[in-house]
């Protein structure tokens, strides 16, 4: 018999009913708190890092705030639509070569490079995930690893462009002609302010008429294809915002390490998106923040202690899915 | 009276097994029809044909003057046809007020709007409030939906198919796991949705049945039996044998 009440898919990626839930208004005003709070340290990051090793530290939270962008982007799909895709390294390694390409060809201003990008990522999430949203569950999985997995295979070919060893960009994307962005705290200000946009673009989205029929499916598909929705054009348009949002994460990598490489687009990178979504709580977008900030640094940290930091990673990532279901924000709305 | 559903020669196996044997059936605007018959007679897959969940084999669905046989699911809805499920099919990290304005807004204006709280839209929300207000779950209305009791579940998902302003309203087993005062309750709603709204139920319960139908139809092993009024069908002999026969007996 064909059973109706049946979302298993769903059910696997949905995350505990309060973490998305639309009435919970304590809790969206907490997290908005928190929000405006990471945003305020950010904001004022480069003023503390001037007492130490500024250059460093500044770095580090630049590519925190890079991959908290890419991991926003994750959570519209992964949180709010149920949608494991384990191939979102593309977007962002899309981003890294729409700037390395056009580099590579002279073409420097930062405009028609962030177009390049826009357009690469929006019309690969278009075309994959017109194809990939055809399946369901592990399916679904197995094929956006797939097309992730020929980006990747894609870009090491790519001779002209250093293939395996990846390419050194000779400067920073041109704004108008100048070369303003070669001041690391101008850059910096540049990814906060597209952190802060991403972020009150997703929140306005996912409160949206449009977030509420993607919550919807994510909880029930088949219910709404009962009450008059087609999931699947709702799911698309979501993919199509989530991969352009991560090619822009991309776009600002690449400008930030001046360099592009396969290893950016690795399914391994796709895995540690979702670690960062998952580990900071996903369905919230305030979680992938934390999870990125998190992931990141702990990196840095244990790294510093050994060699084999991911012997200890490894084991933490265990605790935080058996006793922190959530996120480390679940964790903490727990205990409050 | 007009048919506003008309089933020709539907069928559907699975495997060897034809589950819905050459149904042909027809339901008139206004009627209140129970679908009935014994477990595994094909009741649901039948619902499932009709509403669109199921694909037919052969056949042709008329709906309200329009051939559904091919449409999605979605496609029927929006010309009218609403349905519940056996096992309650709600959004549960929703609240109960949400879950019905969700399906106010599927037919008012897009839903490829990005900006703006649909929670602040009046107009949806009154309709919302409406549908609630007849399943008589107004003081309900802010309660995540997983949090209600199972008979409230059922209610709301009646609330659910009445925001998407059906022409034809199909029941699987409404009743189904409901307390004795959950299961009349649900009745009485029905009694008063009955004459509003063109309703197909399929209904184990049959003091229900018999209550609120205005036609019964009788399906055993995928095939049509019988159809008539409750008193006709109660007392037709091969209704008797086939499926009341036990109690008869």
């Amino acid at each position: 018999m064909l059973d109706t009440a049946s979302p298993a898919a769903a059910k696997v990626a949905a995350p505990p009913p309060e973490a998305g839930a639309t009435s919970a208004r304590a809790p969206l005003i907490r997290r908005e708190a928190l929000a405006f709070a990471l945003f305020a340290f950010f904001a004022i990051a480069p003023a503390i890092a001037q007492v130490g090793a500024e250059g460093y530290l500044l770095s580090l939270v630049i590519r925190a705030m890079i991959f908290a962008i890419a991991a926003l982007s994750l959570d519209l799909i992964l949180g709010y639509g149920a949608l494991v895709s384990f191939g979102h390294a593309a977007f962002v390694g899309i981003g890294c070569y729409a700037v390395g390409i056009l580099m590579a060809h002279s073409v420097s201003d930062l405009f028609v490079q962030l177009l390049a990008t826009l357009l690469a990522s929006a019309l690969f999430a278009l075309v994959t995930g017109a194809i990939s949203l055809r399946t369901k569950g592990v399916y679904f999985i197995m094929i956006t690893l797939a097309f992730g997995q020929m980006i990747y295979f894609l870009t090491t070919s790519l001779a002209a462009y250093g293939g395996d060893d990846g390419l050194t960009l000779p400067s920073r994307s041109a704004v108008f002609g100048t070369d303003v962005l070669e001041n690391d705290l101008v850059f910096y200000y540049l990814v906060l302010a597209c952190l802060v946009g991403v972020y009150a673009l997703l929140r306005a989205i996912v409160g949206s008429r449009f977030g509420r029929v993607l919550r919807g499916t994510r909880e029930n598909p088949v219910r709404m294809q009962a009450i008059g929705y087609d999931p699947y054009r709702y799911q698309l348009v979501a993919y199509v915002i989530a991969g352009m949002i991560a090619g822009l994460s991309g776009f600002l990598l690449a400008n930030h390490i001046e360099f592009v490489s396969p290893a950016f687009i690795s399914w391994q990178r796709s895995g540690e998106l979702i670690i960062m979504v998952v580990l900071g709580g996903m369905g919230t977008l305030v979680g992938p923040i934390v999870g990125a900030m998190s992931f990141l640094f702990l990196e840095e940290i244990l790294a510093r202690i050994t060699q084999d930091w991911k012997l200890i990673f490894g084991p933490l990532l265990v605790l935080v899915a058996l006793f922190a279901r959530g996120g480390i924000l679940g964790f903490f709305r727990r205990k409050a | 009276m007009s048919a506003i559903l008309e089933l020709k020669h539907l069928r559907k196996n699975y495997g060897a097994l034809a589950v819905t044997d050459d149904v042909s059936l027809a339901v008139d605007a206004g009627e209140l029809h129970a679908i009935i018959g014994p477990n595994g007679a094909g009741k649901t897959t039948l619902i499932h044909q009709i509403s669109g969940l199921a694909p037919s084999d052969s056949g042709q669905i008329l709906f309200d003057g329009r051939d559904v046989t091919r449409a999605p699911m979605h496609e029927r809805v929006r010309a009218g046809l609403a349905r519940s499920f056996q096992i309650t099919s709600i959004l549960p990290g929703f609240t109960a007020r949400e879950n019905v304005a969700v399906a106010v807004q599927a037919r008012s204006g897009s839903s490829f709007r990005f900006f703006g709280d649909p929670a602040r839209e009046r107009d949806l929300d009154a309709q919302a409030m409406e549908a609630l207000a007849i399943v008589g779950l107004t003081g309900r209305a802010d309660v995540t939906a997983g949090q209600l009791s199972h008979g409230e579940k059922r209610q709301l998902e009646l609330a659910i198919g009445l925001a998407t302003r059906p022409k034809l309203l199909l029941l699987d087993e409404p009743l189904a796991g409901t307390g004795k005062e959950e299961s009349e309750r649900v009745v009485e709603t029905l009694l008063g949705l009955k004459g509003r709204y063109t309703i197909v139920l399929i209904e184990h319960d049959m003091d229900a049945v018999f209550a609120l139908a205005d036609r019964v139809s009788v399906l055993v092993y995928g095939r049509v039996v019988a159809t008539g009024a409750p008193d006709a069908v109660r007392s037709d002999p091969a209704v008797r044998e086939a499926y009341l026969g036990e109690e008869a007996a």
